[in-house]
C-alpha cells in the first residue's frame, strides 16, 4: 500500500524541517523518496505532520502498574470505556487496562512507549502486558541498581563480569536499557532504611549509588547498549535533593556514549527530574531549584532528562523506591502497596491527589516548567509526567499547551495555584514559548535519538518507520499562544495516525485497534568466554537464593508478537 | 401517593412483568430523564439486561403522565424489583418509590430528591450519597451509605432511613449527613468513618467505629463487643449532636486510636452497655 500525506506543515527536528509545507510517501511501512500515481492521497494542507510521538519513560506494564488497578477501582470507575467495534473496552484514569492505554497514546500521535520499570523476576508479567497494549512499538528497561550481583561485581570493582551479567540479562528478559533506580536505597529499604545521597553505602553489600552509577555507566558502554544508563537518582521527592542530582549527573561526565547501535551522545539519562530538582531543608521552606539543573544542562552535553511534569491530578504513584512510597504513605495516609523482588529490586504503589491549592504541588509543577523553559535546547528535554506518578500520560497535550501559551500558563498562576509558585520559582518571571518544532523535538525526536532509535524513529527522512501524526492546527492561521486550548484538543485527538504505513487514526477516529507493536530488546553478545564463567555463578546464587529454578528465568520468544531484537555484538 | 407533595406531582407506573435471573440495571429511569418524556418514548429508554441494552418495555409495563418538571415527577415501581440495580442511581430531584424489594445501589451518588422502598434494599444503597434522601420501610444489606469500593471519600450528605435492620459495614468511610437504623446491625458500623452522623437505634453485634476518624455513631441498643482503640470519657446525659437531640444517659467514647488522627464519638446509652465501661 503507498500513501502520500500532501501539502502538511511538516516538523521534523532530526531533519532540520522546521515548519515546511512538504509531502511525505510512504511505501510498505517505511518513507520514502516517492510513490507511484496509485498513491492513496492524505490531505494534510492547514495541517502539522509530524512523526509518531515516542515516548521514553511510562509505566504501563507488569507488576507494579497492575497492583495500582487492583488496588484502585475508585480510580478504574470514574473513566470508563465501552466496547465499540473492534476496540475492546477499558477502564482507569491515572492506570488505564492495557488495551485503553494502547489506544489512547495513538490517539494522541505516539506510536512508541517504553515501559520504564521491570523487575527482571517478574519480565514475564511486563511482556504478557505489552504484548495486550496494541499499536505502539514498545520496550522494558530491567530494573538494576538494587541487584545482588551488580552490587557484589561492582563492589569488587569486576565491571566486566557486571557487563556480561547484564548481557545475559537483556537476553534473559528481553531487556532494553538499564533502568536504575534509587540505587542502593531500594535495598536498604528491605532492611527498613533508605541510603542518603550518592556516599552512603548499601547494608551488607557496602558499596554506594555512587559507584553503582558510575560501574553500571561504564559496563552500558562497554558493552555498547543502544540506549545510556537511564537514572531514577536518590533522594526523590526530598527537600535539597538537586545536589545529589546534580552529583550524580556529574558521575557520568568523563564516559564516553559507545553505543554499538543508533545515534545517542549521552553517557546518562537523568529521569523525572522535576522530582529531583528541589532546594531547602524541609517542606517549610523548599523551593525550586530547577535554575541550577537547567544550567547544569546548558553547560553539559553528557546528560539529557525527561521532566515527569505534575498535572495537578489525581493521580497514582508506582515505583522501585520502595522507601520513598513508604514516605508517601505516612506523608498522606493513603492506602499503600509494598512489595520486595527477592535479589534485585523492590517498588511501592500509593494514590496521590495533586491540588493546584497545595504551596508544594503548586511549586512542584512549576519547576517542571522551569526545567522545561530554563534549558535551552530541547535537544537534550524530553516531555513525560513519569505516567502515572506525576500524572496521567493523557495530560501531554495540556502540557504543550503550557509550553506554547504564556498566557495559559500565567492564567494558571494568578488564578489558580497557590502563591508558592511564583514565590518559591521563577516561573511567573518566564515568557519563553515553545515552537511546534521545539514540541515536536521534546516529544519525538530527542527521546528517538538518545533511546538509539532514530534510524527509524522520531524523524520523517527517507528510511524511517512510517510512523506519523497528522495535527488539525494550521499554523500559518492560528496563534498557539492565544488559542492554546485548540492546541491542547488537537494534540489529544489526532487528525491520522500512520504506524508502520497503515492508517490507524482516521479522521480523529481510531479505526484500526487491532495491530500488534513491535517489542524492542538487546540481543547482547558481549564476551562470551567470560558469559560462561558469570552464569556458572549465577546459577549457583539461584540454587541458594532465588525463589525459581535457573532454566525458568528466561523469557521465550512467545512472549512477544512482533520480536524486535537490536544485535549488539 | 406521597402525603403533602403527591397531589401536584405527574407519576410514571413501571409495573415488573418478571425479575429475569440476570440483574436489571436501570440507572437511565430517573425522574431527571422521564421529564418532558411521552410514554412511548419512555417504553423505548434503554435499561441493561446483563451486558445487554433493552428496552425497558421488555420488562416493565409503563403507564401514567409525565410532566416537564422533574422535580415534579414520582416513578413507582410497582411491584417486587428484587432483581433490580441502581434504582435511582444519581438522580438529583423528583421522587421514586418501589412498591416492594430492591436490589444493589438504590440511591447510589444520589444527590438530591427521594426514594422510597417499602420492602428490603440490597446492598449499597445510598453509596457515595451527596444529598437527598431514602427511606427503607424493610431491612438494608451491607455497605448501607458507604465508599465505591476502594475509595475512601464515602457518603457526604442527604439522609438514610432505614426502619428495619441494616448489614455489615454501613457508613464505611462516611464524610457527611445522617443515617438512622432504627433495628440493629451487623458488624463494624461507621468503619473508617469520618465525618457525619449514624445513629443505631437497635444493637450492633460488634467492632462499632473500626478505624473511625471522625464523625458521630449514637448506639441506643446494645454493643455486643467493643474495640479497645477507644478511651472512655464518661457519661453524658441528653446528647446534643449537629442540633440532633437524644434524651437519656449516654456512655462517651472517643477513638478509633487503632488509626492516626482518630476523633470520632460513640455514644452508647448506659442502660445496656455497662459491660463495655472500663
Ligand atoms: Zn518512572
Amino acid at each position: 500500500m503507498e500513501y502520500i500525506i500532501k501539502n502538511g506543515m511538516v516538523y521534523d527536528p532530526l531533519n532540520n524541517i522546521d515548519g515546511e509545507k512538504m509531502d511525505i510517501c510512504i511505501r510498505d511501512g517505511k518513507i520514502v523518496e516517492s510513490v507511484g500515481e496509485s498513491a492513496e492521497v492524505v490531505d494534510a494542507s492547514g495541517k502539522i505532520v509530524m512523526a509518531g510521538g515516542v515516548e521514553p519513560h511510562t509505566h504501563i506494564a507488569g507488576p507494579k502498574v497492575n497492583v495500582g488497578r487492583m488496588m484502585r477501582p475508585e480510580d478504574s470507575e470514574k473513566d470508563v470505556e465501552a466496547k465499540s467495534g473492534d476496540r475492546r473496552s477499558g477502564s482507569g484514569f491515572s492506570v488505564p487496562s492495557t488495551f485503553m492505554t494502547g489506544y489512547r497514546y495513538t490517539e494522541m500521535g505516539y506510536t512508541t512507549a517504553m515501559e520504564a520499570a521491570m523487575p527482571p523476576l517478574i519480565a514475564r508479567h511486563v511482556h504478557e502486558e505489552l504484548v495486550d497494549t496494541p499499536i505502539l512499538d514498545k520496550g522494558a528497561y530491567p530494573l538494576l541498581g538494587n541487584n545482588w550481583f551488580v552490587m557484589e561485581y561492582l563492589k569488587n570493582g569486576e565491571v566486566e563480569e557486571c557487563a556480561a551479567y547484564i548481557a545475559w540479562l537483556m537476553r534473559a528478559t528481553k531487556g532494553y536499557a538499564i533502568k536504575v533506580v534509587n540505587p542502593c536505597g531500594t535495598e536498604a529499604w528491605g532492611w527498613g532504611g533508605n541510603v542518603h545521597g550518592i556516599n552512603d553505602p548499601a547494608p551488607k553489600f557496602g558499596i554506594t549509588g555512587a559507584e553503582m552509577i558510575k560501574g553500571l555507566v561504564e559496563a552500558n558502554e562497554m558493552i555498547g547498549l543502544p540506549h545510556s544508563v537511564h537514572l531514577h537518582c536518590n533522594d526523590l521527592g526530598h527537600p535539597g535533593n538537586y545536589e545529589t542530582t546534580l552529583a550524580s549527573f556529574d558521575i557520568a561526565k568523563n564516559i564516553k556514549a559507545s553505543p554499538k547501535y543508533g545515534e545517542r551522545d549521552i553517557s546518562l539519562y537523568g529521569t523525572h527530574v522535576q522530582f529531583h530538582s528541589y532546594g531547602g531543608t524541609s517542606w517549610r521552606d523548599f523551593e525550586s531549584e530547577a535554575p541550577a539543573i537547567a544550567d547544569y544542562l546548558n553547560k553539559n552535553d553528557h546528560i539529557a532528562i525527561d521532566v515527569g511534569q505534575i498535572t495537578l491530578d489525581e493521580t497514582t504513584t508506582m515505583t522501585a523506591d520502595g522507601p520513598m512510597e513508604f514516605d508517601l504513605y505516612t506523608l498522606t495516609g493513603f492506602k499503600w502497596a509494598n512489595c520486595d523482588v527477592e535479589l534485585e529490586t523492590g517498588s511501592g504503589v500509593v494514590p496521590f491527589i495533586y491540588s493546584s491549592k497545595n504551596p508544594v504541588h503548586s511549586t512542584q509543577w512549576a519547576i517542571g516548567m522551569e526545567l522545561f523553559l530554563l534549558t535551552k535546547d530541547p535537544g537534550k528535554i524530553m516531555m513525560t509526567t513519569d505516567h502515572p506518578n506525576a500524572g496521567p500520560f493523557t495530560r501531554y497535550p495540556r502540557i504543550i499547551a503550557w509550553l506554547m501559551s504564556s498566557k495559559y500558563r500565567n492564567d494558571l498562576i494568578e488564578n489558580e495555584l497557590h502563591a508558592w509558585a511564583q514565590k518559591r520559582s521563577s516561573i511567573a518571571t518566564i515568557d519563553r514559548e515553545y515552537s511546534l518544532y521545539d514540541i515536536a523535538q521534546v516529544t519525538r525526536a530527542t527521546a528517538a535519538r538518545v533511546l538509539g532509535l532514530s534510524e527509524t524513529k522520531g524523524h520523517l527522512g527517507v528510511g524511517a518507520d512510517a510512523d506519523v501524526a497528522i495535527y488539525s492546527f494550521n499554523p500559518e492561521t492560528q496563534d498557539a499562544s492565544s488559542d492554546y486550548m485548540t492546541i491542547e484538543a488537537v494534540f489529544r485527538m489526532a487528525d491520522h495516525v500512520f504506524k508502520d504505513g497503515e492508517i490507524v487514526v482516521k479522521n480523529g477516529e481510531l479505526v484500526k485497534p487491532r495491530i500488534d507493536g513491535r517489542t524492542y530488546w538487546v540481543n547482547c553478545h558481549f564476551n562470551e568466554e567470560l558469559e560462561k564463567n558469570v552464569i556458572s555463578d549465577v546459577k549457583k546464587k539461584f540454587k541458594q537464593y532465588y525463589t525459581v529454578n535457573f532454566e525458568n528465568y528466561e523469557i521465550g520468544d512467545g512472549y512477544m508478537r512482533r520480536s524486535a531484537p537490536i544485535e549488539i555484538k | 401517593m406521597i402525603k403533602g407533595t403527591g397531589d401536584m406531582m405527574s407519576k410514571i407506573i413501571l409495573t415488573p412483568k418478571e425479575q429475569p435471573q440476570v440483574p436489571l440495571e436501570v440507572d437511565t429511569i430517573l425522574p431527571d430523564t422521564l421529564a418532558g418524556k411521552t410514554i412511548d418514548e419512555i417504553k423505548s429508554m434503554n435499561i441493561l439486561y446483563g451486558n445487554t441494552e433493552v428496552e425497558l418495555q421488555e420488562f416493565f409495563d409503563v403507564e401514567g403522565e409525565s410532566g416537564e418538571d422533574p422535580s415534579e415527577l414520582q416513578i413507582e415501581f410497582n411491584g417486587d424489583v428484587y432483581n433490580t440495580k441502581r434504582i435511582g442511581q444519581g438522580m438529583t430531584t423528583g421522587e421514586i418509590v418501589v412498591k416492594g424489594n430492591a436490589s444493589m445501589y438504590v440511591g447510589a451518588k444520589m444527590k438530591g430528591g427521594k426514594i422510597t422502598v417499602e420492602g428490603d434494599v440490597a446492598g449499597w444503597a445510598g453509596q457515595n450519597m451527596q444529598g437527598g434522601e431514602i427511606v427503607v420501610m424493610g431491612n438494608a444489606g451491607d455497605y448501607l451509605g458507604s465508599a465505591y469500593r476502594g475509595d475512601w471519600r464515602g457518603m457526604s450528605g442527604g439522609k438514610i432511613t432505614v426502619h428495619g435492620n441494616a448489614g455489615r459495614e454501613i457508613a464505611e468511610y462516611m464524610l457527611g449527613g445522617k443515617i438512622h437504623i432504627i433495628g440493629n446491625v451487623k458488624m463494624l458500623p461507621g468503619i473508617h468513618m469520618n465525618g457525619g452522623i449514624l445513629i443505631i437505634d437497635g444493637n450492633v453485634i460488634s467492632r462499632t467505629g473500626g478505624e473511625m476518624k471522625g464523625g458521630t455513631i449514637i448506639v441506643n441498643g446494645r454493643i455486643g463487643e467493643f474495640l479497645p482503640g477507644f478511651e472512655y470519657l464518661g457519661v453524658r446525659k441528653d446528647i446534643d449532636v449537629d442540633g440532633e437531640v437524644m434524651q437519656g444517659l449516654f456512655y462517651k467514647f472517643r477513638g478509633d486510636f487503632a488509626t492516626k488522627g482518630a476523633d470520632g464519638v460513640v455514644y452508647t446509652a448506659t442502660a445496656k452497655n455497662a459491660h463495655i465501661v472500663p
